[in-house]
C-alpha cells in the first residue's frame, strides 16, 4: 500500500527595511555584535515599539502578490518563552489577526515534458519581530549574544498543508524566494537567514485523515529543505510500517549526517501566553494605501509567464524559467526589444541555455553578465536575418564575453564571420567536399546517413564554419541524389 | 520661600530676588534634615542637582526661561533620567543607572528647566497602595509618622507634602496619584490616557499607567502637567493633539456646572467621616454656582476585580525582561541559565510584585486566557460605557478619592483585599482612560486629610482643574501644613 505524504511550510522571510520593524536602529547585516541595538532593542526599562510602516508596505505588497485579503485592521501580540537572544522576554508578533490572510501561489513543479503546476493554497502571513543570536562556539562553555538581529522585520508566511512530495515543497519555497525578491519585499539572502522555512511533515494512507505531523525547523537552504523532508518521510513511513508510533514534535535537521532529531515534544511545548501587545494601537491598513501599493507593484511572475506564452509563444516550462527571477525576465524581455518578436523564442533559448551556463561557469547574477541583453538580442538578429549560423554565434557570443567588442556586428566584421550564403560559393565547397571523401559517399549511398553528417562537416570545415548550414544541406543533398 | 506655590517661586526667580541654585539649596538641606523621618527619596545628587540648577540660571540671565525654569521637583523614580539611578523601588534595578531620559524628564527638566532635586521612594514597580512594597523601604506619612503616604506615589507624596520639594512627578495606573494626595493633604492629578508620554516611564500595567503631578494646589498641577503633556512619536499610544495649556480656563466660574454625584462611592464601604467632608464640599460648589445630579456608575464595583487581573496580565509580561542578563540585579553563582533567571528573578522580585507576575501568568495561560483576561476586558469596556452614559447627565464627577484616610504602616499588609480595596474609586477611572484629580477637603478625627476625587470627561482636564481651583480660592486646606515640617 501506498503512503501520501503531506507537507505545509511556515516561511520566515527577512523583510528589506532599512530599520528594524519596532525601532529605529539599523538592519544592515555584518555589523560588529552588538552595535545595531538600540535601547528598544536592548529592552531596556520604559522603552516602546513604533511601528515601522516600512514593514507593513511589504505586508500589503505581499498579500497583493498572492492574491490574499490584506486585513483593514490587524493587531500584534506579545507571545512570551525566556531566552537570552528575545530582551524583552516575549516577541510582537501577531496572532488572532494577521495583516495577509489566505492567498495562494502557483507554481511549476518538476523539469521539461515532465513538469506541472499546482496551486499551493496559503494560510495567512504576519509580521512580527526576528530574536537575536545565540553564539555557542567561541565562548568556552559560555554562550555570546549578539543583538543585531533582534527586531528585524520579519514576514512569516504559513502554506496549506498541500504540498504531496519534497520536489513540491522545494518548488513552492523557490516560487515564493522568487516572488518576495521579485516584489522587493525580501533580498532572499539563505545564507544570511534571510528566508528560512519551517517543514510540517506528515504521511497518511491516501484518503484517510491527518497523521501526526512533525516540524523540522529552521530549514536555510532548498537542498536542505529537500533532504530534510525526505529523511523525515522514510523515517515517518518506516516507523510506522514497523507497527510503531510518535508523538507531534519539534525536530532539528541536522547537515552533516542527514538526519532529524526530536527537538521537543508537545508536551514539553510552550504556553506562549499570547495577549494584545498593549504598547501598540490596532494596525488599520486603509484601502487608499492598498491601492497605493497595489500600484506600485510589478508584473508578478504567474501574470508574466502567462503573457510570454500568449505573447511569445514560448512553452510553459520555458516561460517559468525565465520568469524564476524579475532580472531573469527583464533580461530576457530587454533582448527581445533589442531584436524582434519573431526572434523571442531564440532569445529565450540564448537566456536559458547559452547565457545561464555560462554564468553557471562563471559563477555570477545575471545582473553580473558581460554580454547585456541589448548585446545578446543583437546578436539573435544577426541569426535570425542569416547573417550568421548559430554555431558562429557561440564565437560571436564568446567574443562580446570576453569585451572585444561593443555589438555582434563589430565582432562579425572584425573577424570576418559574415555567412557564406553565395550559392556558388557554397557548391563549390561542396564539390570539393565530395571528390575528396569518396568513401562517405560510398557509405551514404549504401544507407548510411551518418556519412552524410561527416560530409557537411567536411564543407563546413572547409567553410570555417562560415557556410549557410541550410544551404549547403540543401546542396550536399541535391549532388548526392544526382551523382 | 519653600511654602510658596510655583507662581511665587517663578516670580521670584524671574526677578532675581533667588537664584535658581539657591533654592535648590533651600530644599536640598531640608531634604538632608527630614528625608531620614520619611524614606521619601531613594537618590540625592546634589552635584547633578545643583549643575541643572547652575543651567537654569543661565536661562533665567539669558532671559530665554519659561515660566517653570529654575523650580525645583522630585522625580518618581520610574521615569528614566540620564545618568541617574533609576531603581523602580526595586531590588531588581538597584544598580541601574538609566543612559536614556523619559519623555516627561526631558519635557520638565530639559526643556521647561525644571531642576530636579532626586528620585523618590514608590511601591516596587508602582505596585502598591501604600508605598510598603518599596525595597528601599515604607514611606512615612508627614501628617503622622506612623501612617502609610499611600501609593505607589507614597515617596512624591510625602516629599511634597513634608515641603522637600514643591512638586513631584506621579504615575497613576490604579490611583497612585490621586491616592497618595489624598492621604498627604495634596492635589494630584492623572490625566486622560495618552496625554502624557510614557516613553521612558518604567512600564507596571501598559493600557493604565499615565504620569502626571503631585502638588499643593490645582494651580500648580495645572502649570506642570501643561509642560509635561504632549504628543510623542516614541509613544504609539501617545495621542495627536495640539499642546494645551491647562491653567487657561483657571478662575472662570462654574456657573450652572452640573456635577454627578454616583451613589456606588457613597455607599457601605466609604468611611463616615469621609462622606461628610466630602458633603460639605458639595454643599460648597453649590454655593459657587453649581448643579448637582444623581448619577449611576452600575459595573464600578467590578473595577477591582477586572484591575487586578488587566494590570497583573500586562506586569507580568511587561516585567519579562527583568532576566539579570543585560542590566539590573544578577543572582550570584548561577551554574546554567535556568538558574540565572529563576535566582535573579525570585531574589531581585519583592512579594507583591511577584504575586501579581503569578497572578497575570496565570490569567494569561492557555485555557484561562478567556475565562478572565477577555472577560476582564469585556467588563472594562461596561465601565467605561457607565462613565459615557454618566457623562450625559453631567459635566463633573465628584466622590470621595478613597474610603478611608490614610492607615497605619503595617496595618493592611496581611489584608491584602482590604489593600486593594483603598484603591476602590480611583480603579474605575484607569480602566476608563479618564482624567481625575484628588484635592483636599478637611480632616478627619486623627487630624489626617480627606481626599476628594473630581472625575472628568477625556480631554477635559482643564475644566477639572478649575472646578478645583475654585474649592481652593474658596478654601484653605491645600495651604495646611503637617506639624514638623
Amino acid at each position: 500500500m501506498t503512503w501520501e505524504i503531506v507537507i505545509g511550510l511556515e516561511t520566515h522571510t527577512q523583510l528589506a527595511t532599512k530599520s528594524k520593524i519596532f525601532s529605529g536602529a539599523s538592519t544592515a547585516f555584518g555589523a560588529a555584535a552588538n552595535t545595531q541595538a538600540s535601547l528598544i532593542d536592548l529592552a531596556l526599562p520604559g522603552v516602546l515599539p513604533v511601528l515601522n510602516k516600512g514593514a507593513v508596505e511589504c505586508a500589503i505588497r505581499f498579500g497583493l502578490a498572492v492574491e490574499a485579503t490584506v486585513a483593514e485592521k490587524s493587531a500584534f501580540a506579545r507571545k512570551h518563552y525566556f531566552y537570552p537572544d528575545l530582551p524583552k522576554g516575549y516577541q510582537i508578533s501577531q496572532l488572532e489577526s494577521p495583516i495577509v490572510q489566505g492567498g495562494h501561489l502557483d507554481i511549476m513543479v518538476g523539469q521539461g515534458e515532465k513538469s506541472y503546476e499546482k496551486r499551493i493554497r496559503l494560510t495567512r502571513a504576519h509580521l512580527e519581530e526576528d530574536a537575536g543570536k545565540s553564539l555557542h562556539e567561541d565562548f568556552h562553555g559560555k554562550s555570546g549574544i549578539d543583538l543585531n538581529r533582534a527586531g528585524t522585520a520579519l514576514l512569516e508566511i504559513v502554506s496549506e498543508p498541500d504540498m504531496r512530495s519534497a520536489e513540491e515543497a522545494v518548488a513552492y519555497a523557490k516560487a515564493l524566494h522568487t516572488l518576495v525578491r521579485w516584489i522587493g519585499i525580501c533580498d532572499g539572502n539563505m545564507q544570511e537567514g534571510s528566508f528560512r522555512c519551517d517543514a510540517n511533515v506528515s504521511v497518511r494512507r491516501p484518503g484517510a485523515p491527518l497523521g501526526t505531523r512533525r516540524e523540522i525547523k529552521n530549514l536555510n537552504s532548498f537542498r536542505y529543505l529537500k533532504e530534510a523532508i525526505e529523511f523525515e518521510t522514510r523515517w515517518q513511513i518506516e516507523t510506522l510500517e514497523d507497527g510503531g508510533q510518535f508523538e507531534q514534535a519539534t525536530v532539528l535537521f541536522d547537515p552533516a549526517t542527514g538526519e532529524t532529531r526530536a527537538m521537543r515534544s508537545k508536551e514539553d511545548a510552550h504556553d506562549y501566553r499570547y495577549f494584545p501587545d498593549p504598547d501598540l494601537l490596532p494596525l488599520l491598513v486603509s484601502a487608499d494605501w492598498i491601492e497605493r501599493e497595489q500600484t506600485a507593484l510589478p508584473e508578478l511572475p504567474a501574470a508574466k509567464r502567462q503573457r510570454f506564452i500568449s505573447d511569445y509563444g514560448l512553452s510553459a516550462y520555458d516561460a517559468a524559467i525565465l520568469t524564476a527571477s524579475l532580472e531573469m525576465a527583464d533580461y530576457f524581455e530587454a533582448a527581445v526589444r533589442a531584436s524582434i518578436p519573431a526572434a523571442a523564442k531564440l532569445c529565450a533559448n540564448w537566456v536559458m541555455v547559452d547565457l545561464a551556463a555560462r554564468l553557471k561557469r562563471e559563477d555570477r547574477e545575471i545582473s553580473e553578465a558581460a554580454v547585456n541583453a541589448t548585446q545578446l538580442g543583437g546578436l539573435v538578429m544577426r541569426i535570425m536575418d542569416g547573417t550568421i549560423s548559430n554555431a558562429i554565434g557561440k564565437k560571436v557570443f564568446d567574443a562580446l564575453w570576453a569585451g572585444e567588442g561593443s555589438d555582434a556586428d563589430e565582432i562579425i566584421e572584425k573577424h570576418g564571420l559574415r555567412q557564406i550564403t553565395d550559392s556558388g560559393a557554397i557548391e563549390g565547397l561542396v564539390d570539393e567536399a565530395l571528390s575528396a571523401n569518396p568513401v562517405s559517399v560510398s557509405e551514404y549511398k549504401a544507407g548510411k546517413e551518418k556519412a552524410f553528417n561527416a560530409l557537411v562537416g567536411q564543407v563546413m570545415k572547409a567553410a570555417k564554419g562560415k557556410a549557410n548550414p541550410q544551404q549547403v544541406t540543401e546542396l550536399l543533398r541535391q549532388k548526392l541524389a544526382s551523382g | 520661600m519653600i511654602y510658596s506655590d510655583l507662581k511665587t517661586l517663578s516670580r521670584a526667580l524671574h526677578e532675581k530676588r533667588i537664584s535658581s541654585v539657591e533654592l535648590a539649596r533651600l530644599f536640598l538641606d531640608r531634604v538632608t534634615r527630614l528625608n531620614p523621618e520619611l524614606n521619601a527619596f531613594i537618590t540625592v545628587d546634589e552635584e547633578k542637582t545643583i549643575a541643572a540648577a547652575k543651567a537654569a540660571d543661565q536661562r533665567l540671565a539669558a532671559g530665554s526661561a519659561g515660566m517653570l525654569t529654575g523650580i525645583p521637583l522630585a522625580e518618581k523614580d520610574l521615569f528614566c533620567a540620564e545618568g541617574w539611578l533609576t531603581t523602580c523601588g526595586s531590588k531588581m534595578l538597584q544598580n541601574f543607572v538609566s543612559p536614556y531620559d523619559a519623555a516627561v524628564v526631558t519635557k520638565l527638566e530639559r526643556e521647561a528647566g525644571m531642576v530636579s532635586l532626586g528620585k523618590v521612594n514608590m511601591d516596587e514597580f508602582a505596585m502598591g497602595s501604600s508605598n510598603e512594597t518599596s525595597w528601599f523601604g515604607a514611606v512615612k506619612n508627614p501628617w503622622d509618622k506612623t501612617c502609610v503616604p499611600g501609593g505607589s506615589s507614597g515617596g512624591s507624596a510625602a516629599a511634597v507634602a513634608a515641603y522637600l520639594a514643591p512638586v513631584a512627578t506621579g504615575t497613576d495606573s490604579g490611583g497612585s496619584i490621586r491616592q497618595p494626595a489624598a492621604f498627604c493633604g495634596l492635589s494630584g492629578i492623572k490625566p486622560t490616557y495618552g496625554i502624557v508620554s510614557r516613553y521612558g516611564m518604567v512600564a507596571f500595567a501598559s493600557s493604565l499607567d499615565q504620569g502626571g503631578v503631585i502638588a499643593h494646589s490645582a494651580e500648580d498641577c495645572a502649570l506642570v502637567l501643561s509642560a509635561m503633556a504632549g504628543f510623542d512619536e516614541r509613544d504609539s499610544t501617545s495621542l495627536e493633539r495640539p499642546a494645551e495649556d491647562y491653567s487657561r480656563l483657571l478662575g472662570q466660574p462654574l456657573d450652572g456646572l452640573k456635577i454627578g454625584l454616583p451613589k456606588e462611592f457613597f455607599g457601605e464601604g466609604a468611611n463616615a467621616e469621609v462622606v461628610s467632608a466630602v458633603l460639605l464640599v458639595v454643599e460648597e460648589y453649590k454655593r459657587l454656582g453649581a448643579k448637582i445630579v444623581d448619577v449611576a456608575l452600575p459595573n464600578s464595583h467590578l473595577s477591582v476585580p477586572v484591575y487586578y487581573v488587566i494590570a497583573p496580565a500586562e506586569a507580568s509580561s511587561n516585567l519579562s525582561r527583568f532576566d539579570g542578563l543585560r542590566y539590573g540585579y544578577r543572582a550570584p553563582d548561577c551554574n546554567d541559565l535556568s538558574e540565572a533567571y529563576t535566582k535573579s528573578r525570585a531574589e531581585g522580585f519583592g512579594a507583591e510584585v511577584k504575586r501579581r507576575i503569578m497572578i497575570g501568568t496565570y490569567v494569561l495561560s492557555h485555557g484561562y486566557y478567556d475565562a478572565y483576561y477577555l472577560k476582564a476586558q469585556r467588563v472594562r469596556r461596561l465601565i467605561a460605557d457607565d462613565f459615557r452614559k454618566a457623562f450625559r447627565e453631567c459635566d463633573v464627577i465628584l466622590g470621595p478619592t478613597s474610603p478611608t484616610t490614610a492607615f497605619n504602616i503595617g496595618e493592611r499588609t496581611s489584608d491584602l483585599v482590604a489593600l486593594y480595596l483603598s484603591d476602590i474609586y480611583t480603579i474605575a477611572v484607569n480602566l476608563a482612560g479618564l482624567p481625575g484629580l484628588s484635592i483636599p477637603s478637611g480632616f478627619d478625627g486623627q487630624g489626617l486629610p480627606i481626599g476628594l476625587q473630581l472625575i472628568g470627561n477625556y480631554f477635559d482636564e482643564a475644566r477639572l482643574l478649575n472646578v478645583a481651583h475654585l474649592y481652593q480660592q474658596a478654601t484653605d486646606w491645600h495651604t495646611r501644613r503637617p506639624q514638623g515640617f
